[in-house]
């Protein structure tokens, strides 16, 4: 069960998630840290399928057997198995809405404030660093405060800008948890939490990013950072050739969510 | 701010295992890099691990290895790094 994976050191340190919020959404069962789900009471009262797998995206049905038929008219609850750690989610922020630390809306407003953060910001950093050297200098050697300047407030988060040039190609992991700059991309896919992926970036970095599509020449130098600790890393991609002359909104286009991550290169097809 | 390892400079991660909440992995400790950034000073996770006060604060390194020094049957060219962001008490002089 993925809600367990994290633990692997034991403990319940919330490093990654500045607000300590729940998350109330059905794509979020995979997340570590004792994050609960905010806005659905429903457990405890549903049928568990033990062997189910929750760790997909998007909260959508996918067909397993059912060992019993439904009335029509039956209730169907929400498919749900919470791990050891999001019942003390849950439990914890039942207390804190008892004790009044916060309101329910509140962190319903705080949720929502979390999701509208999607990586298109981080594409506006990286156009603009594309666009203006002056900036990316800035950008490389101060991240928090180069966002101020485009009006992103990243939080207590400490980021960090790393360039992909013509020699170097950076991609980003947590193999610890799944530490990622949220603050700026937004949610971590599934597959950047998993164990799988944790693993093999840090051992076998090339066969992965081969497996992403993103074959680097050997002269290249892979250089893989593990965000072991207080820093988060946002990979500044190599602007595509042939973008000369664009806009920066449409050099923003080509900067997909991954190859902020690393796992692969800005789109080379100019869009606009 | 207390710094003893500058940028440039060769370290080895202690290998050691104690039990806790410790943020150097596994497989980093015991090997052989090089400092490349100095990024501060931050609360000690192992003893915010605990439910303890994050102080004194500890220096936080960026430090460079090599992979072909990190895996033995390391599959990619020798040039190929892993930056990992190593905790002061959890560097020696290599």
């Amino acid at each position: 069960m993925a809600g367990k994976h994290e633990h692997t050191h034991g403990h319940d340190h919330d490093h990654d998630h500045d607000h300590g919020h729940s998350h109330g959404h059905g794509h979020d069962h995979d997340h570590q840290h004792g994050h609960s789900h905010g806005h659905d009471n429903d457990h405890g009262h549903g049928h568990s399928h033990a062997a189910h797998d929750h760790d997909h995206d998007h909260g959508h049905a996918h067909p397993h057997p059912h060992p019993h038929a439904h009335t029509a008219r039956e209730f169907q609850p929400d498919e749900k198995i919470h791990s050891y750690y999001q019942i003390l989610g849950l439990a914890l922020k039942e207390l804190l809405l008892e004790k009044k630390i916060f309101t329910s809306q509140e962190l319903r407003k705080a949720i929502e404030a979390r999701d509208t953060i999607t990586p298109a910001l981080g594409a506006k950093i990286v156009a603009r660093a594309w666009t203006d050297t002056a900036f990316k200098a800035r950008l490389l050697r101060d991240a928090n405060a180069a966002c101020k300047e485009l009006g992103i407030d990243v939080g207590p988060t400490h980021l960090v800008a790393v360039e992909n040039t013509d020699t170097v190609h950076n991609v980003v992991v947590c193999t610890l948890c799944s530490c990622y700059p949220r603050a700026v991309l937004g949610l971590p896919p599934s597959w950047y939490k998993s164990r799988e992926y944790r693993a093999r970036i840090v051992s076998e970095p090339r066969s992965v990013l081969k497996e992403f599509g993103t074959v680097l020449p050997e002269y290249m130098e892979v250089r893989v950072h593990d965000s072991t600790a207080d820093m988060r890393y946002l990979v500044l991609p190599a602007r595509p050739k042939g973008t000369e002359g664009m806009s920066e909104d449409a050099l923003a286009a080509l900067v997909n969510r991954d190859s902020m991550i690393g796992v692969s290169l800005a789109d080379s097809s100019a869009k606009s | 701010m207390n710094v003893i390892f500058q940028p440039g400079q060769r370290v080895r991660v202690r290998d050691d295992y104690p039990p806790g909440h410790i943020r150097t992995p596994f497989y980093i400790r015991g090997k052989v890099g090089h400092v490349t950034r100095v990024f501060g000073e931050f609360e000690n996770p192992e003893r915010l691990g605990m439910g303890l006060p994050g102080m004194p604060k500890k220096t936080l390194y960026e430090v460079r290895f090599r992979q072909a020094d990190v895996w033995p049957n390391y599959n990619g060219p020798v040039h190929d790094t892993v930056d990992v962001d190593i905790y002061q008490h959890w560097l020696e002089k290599a």
